[in-house]
């Protein structure tokens, strides 16, 4: 696939570096940074399923079931350990992923994708609803973990989660290239075009989804993790419908065709909400719902996409 | 739970099935026909009651019978005037295209009349509640509820349900859109517009969903997340029934409307569960919905 052009390698070393140097620059844009980074891991998530032609409306599930388990840790066992939450968040998310995974991916389209909506809305009223354990709407704090065991003060807690964020998401992306190159990833893309052919060829699809669909749900819970400690909160809305609206649309932005288009996205979605909202009171919702059909119109390959045909417009002349 | 609660519960079921039956179908009927699922339609519904509303306050003061044309005004304007705008200038150029771009180009619909609605209209609860007062209250089984909601609601349902039947199998237009979605190729040979299909059944699908919002604008107070709420309740019960089944709807969103009436009474904090539990209880039994067609898998 296209990461293997030195063009594409020589760009994702300069997100890397970007991601990395700016924040030391700026340190207000530590959190952000980290914000970007972490819903872009999530997005890895549906990029996966969309290889396969399948979207999910409720993607959403797995992300409040990573941020959750912070919650939780935090409320009932004390302050824990980052590294604690970044392996039990994915691990409760990747089981849900399995349970829900079962049921759904004997779906395709838009029962795929509605199944999927109702799971996670049944996940949101429940977080809403039982109020004496998840402090309903309110959400849940998550108070600073620990790293390693060590203790930071907020301002090198927020550099040592950065550094770590944007780790995993090199390794992260680096894992879901290298899975959908892999016979599997075929297998996924082969349920979009032609279902029943690679059933054919005494593949189960079911299972290829089920592995794809088990994968992305446990992206899902990283992410969540990540973005809970960085705003130290676990809300409802975390698992709401929207929010996995928000994680599709943050692919089509960046662009399906490659692992890297989930930060491209996830980048221009966060900074034109986060300027949006500071600069025109309370209409980042509209900007991005016109940038996102200008893109659907205009750009369906997404920002990557749109990228490479400019590089593609300028190497013929 | 006494015969009071059961009759009070089966009567709050009635007036709320008959509203979500309004918005689902209009659901239905645009998925039916053109095949893409309206992210946006809660947006519409939350349009038609906020215009409701504003009209309804507008014209109290000359009359508050006027309150009632203004309702059906309200529906009118935003099903055609919204409805209209979105199917041309979006809808219409992603026919054909993968369906997730059509689904995301609702929802991103969704996000800017989601916006719209809360610079319009602020996100202070509005109340315009005058046309369920001038309505007198009816006794049933001794339990006294006001008549706007257990005689008008149901009333225009079952019209609504009525006349979508008769406009799609008695009427040429309604037949010409069935071809349309039986098969889109062989109606455009016979010189059928499907563009034009497409646009009126788009404009009639956004009414429903407006008329249930402005019907029921009087019955509640209007809350910014009036509309994302009902978006996925309309989902439920529209792939519960299976896509593009009338009557089917017409029945789900009764079962829904009273399993979700009861569970209030008996265990409020699940109200929000029972159309969702339903729909998956449904859904991994029938695939297709409790009246869809089976669909043959093609090589």
């Amino acid at each position: 696939m296209a990461s293997r052009s030195p063009a594409l390698a020589w760009m994702l070393a300069a997100v890397v570096v970007a991601a990395g140097v700016i924040p030391i620059l700026i340190p207000s844009m530590a959190t952000l940074v980290v914000l970007i980074l972490a819903k872009g891991i999530v997005v890895l998530g549906i990029i996966i399923l969309l290889q396969a032609g399948q979207v999910s409306f409720g993607h959403a599930m797995f992300f409040a079931a990573g941020s959750y388990t912070a919650g939780f840790w935090g409320k009932y066992l004390g302050v824990g350990d980052l590294m604690t939450y970044l392996v039990v968040g994915p691990v409760v998310a990747t089981l849900l992923g399995l349970l829900v995974g079962l049921f759904v991916v004997r779906y395709r389209e838009i029962f795929f994708g509605m199944l999927n909506l109702a799971f996670s809305m049944v996940l949101w009223s429940l977080l809403e609803k039982m109020f004496h354990l998840t402090n309903g709407a309110d959400g849940m704090r998550v108070p600073r973990p620990t790293v390693f065991g060590m203790t930071f003060s907020p301002d090198n807690f927020q550099y040592v989660l950065l550094y770590l964020t944007l780790a995993i998401a090199i390794a992260a992306t680096f894992a879901v290239q290298r899975f959908l190159e892999s016979p599997t990833g075929n297998m996924l893309r082969a349920i979009k075009s032609n279902e029943t052919r690679l059933e054919y060829l005494g593949v189960s699809a079911r299972r290829i989804l089920l592995i794809g669909y088990v994968i992305s749900a446990g992206l899902g819970g990283i992410g969540g993790v990540l973005v809970a400690v960085a705003q130290q909160i676990a809300t409802p809305e975390f698992a709401y419908w929207t929010k996995s609206g928000e994680f599709v649309f943050i692919a089509i932005l960046g662009g399906v065709g490659n692992a890297l288009g989930a930060f491209a996205g996830s980048a221009v979605f966060e900074l034109v909400r986060f300027y949006a909202s500071a600069q025109l009171a309370n209409s980042w919702q509209l900007i991005l719902g016109v940038v996102l059909i200008t893109i659907i119109l205009f750009a369906p390959n997404g920002l990557i996409g749109l990228w490479k045909r400019q590089r593609a417009a300028r190497d013929e002349s | 739970m006494n015969s009071t609660l059961f009759v009070l519960a089966s009567l709050d079921g009635l007036s709320y099935a008959a509203l979500v039956f309004l918005v689902s179908v209009g659901l239905s009927l645009i998925f039916g026909v053109l095949r893409i699922v309206n992210v946006a339609h809660g947006s519409l519904y939350a349009f038609g009651a906020y215009l409701a509303a504003s009209l309804s306050l507008l014209v109290t003061p000359i009359s508050p019978w006027l309150t009632y044309p203004a309702l059906l005004v309200a529906s009118l304007v935003i099903g055609i005037v919204a409805g209209g705008l979105i199917e041309r200038l979006l809808l219409s150029r992603v026919y054909g295209r993968e369906e997730v771009l059509q689904l995301l180009i609702t929802f991103a619909v969704f996000m800017i009349m989601d916006n719209l609605q809360r610079m319009i209209w602020g996100v202070q609860p509005i109340y315009a509640a005058e046309p369920l007062k001038l309505l007198p209250n009816v006794s049933i089984f001794g339990v006294s509820y006001t008549s706007y909601q257990v005689i008008v609601l149901p009333a225009v349902a079952v019209l609504a349900l009525f006349g979508l039947r008769y406009f799609l199998r008695r009427t040429l237009m309604g037949s010409v859109i069935l071809a349309v979605t039986e098969d889109r190729e062989a109606a455009t040979a016979i010189g059928i517009n499907a563009q034009k299909v497409y646009l009126i059944t788009f404009i009639i699908g956004a009414t429903l969903a407006a008329l249930g919002g402005a019907l029921a604008s009087p019955t509640t107070s209007l809350v910014p997340g009036m509309g994302t709420e009902m978006i996925v309740l309309s989902f439920a019960v529209a792939a519960t029934a299976g896509l593009g089944q009338i009557e089917g709807t017409a029945i789900t969103a009764l079962a829904i409307g009273m399993a979700r009436a009861f569970v209030i009474y008996l265990q409020p904090e699940f109200e929000v569960l029972v159309p969702y539990l339903i729909m998956v209880a449904v859904l991994l039994v029938r695939p297709e919905g409790l009246f869809g067609a089976t669909k043959l898998r093609k090589i």
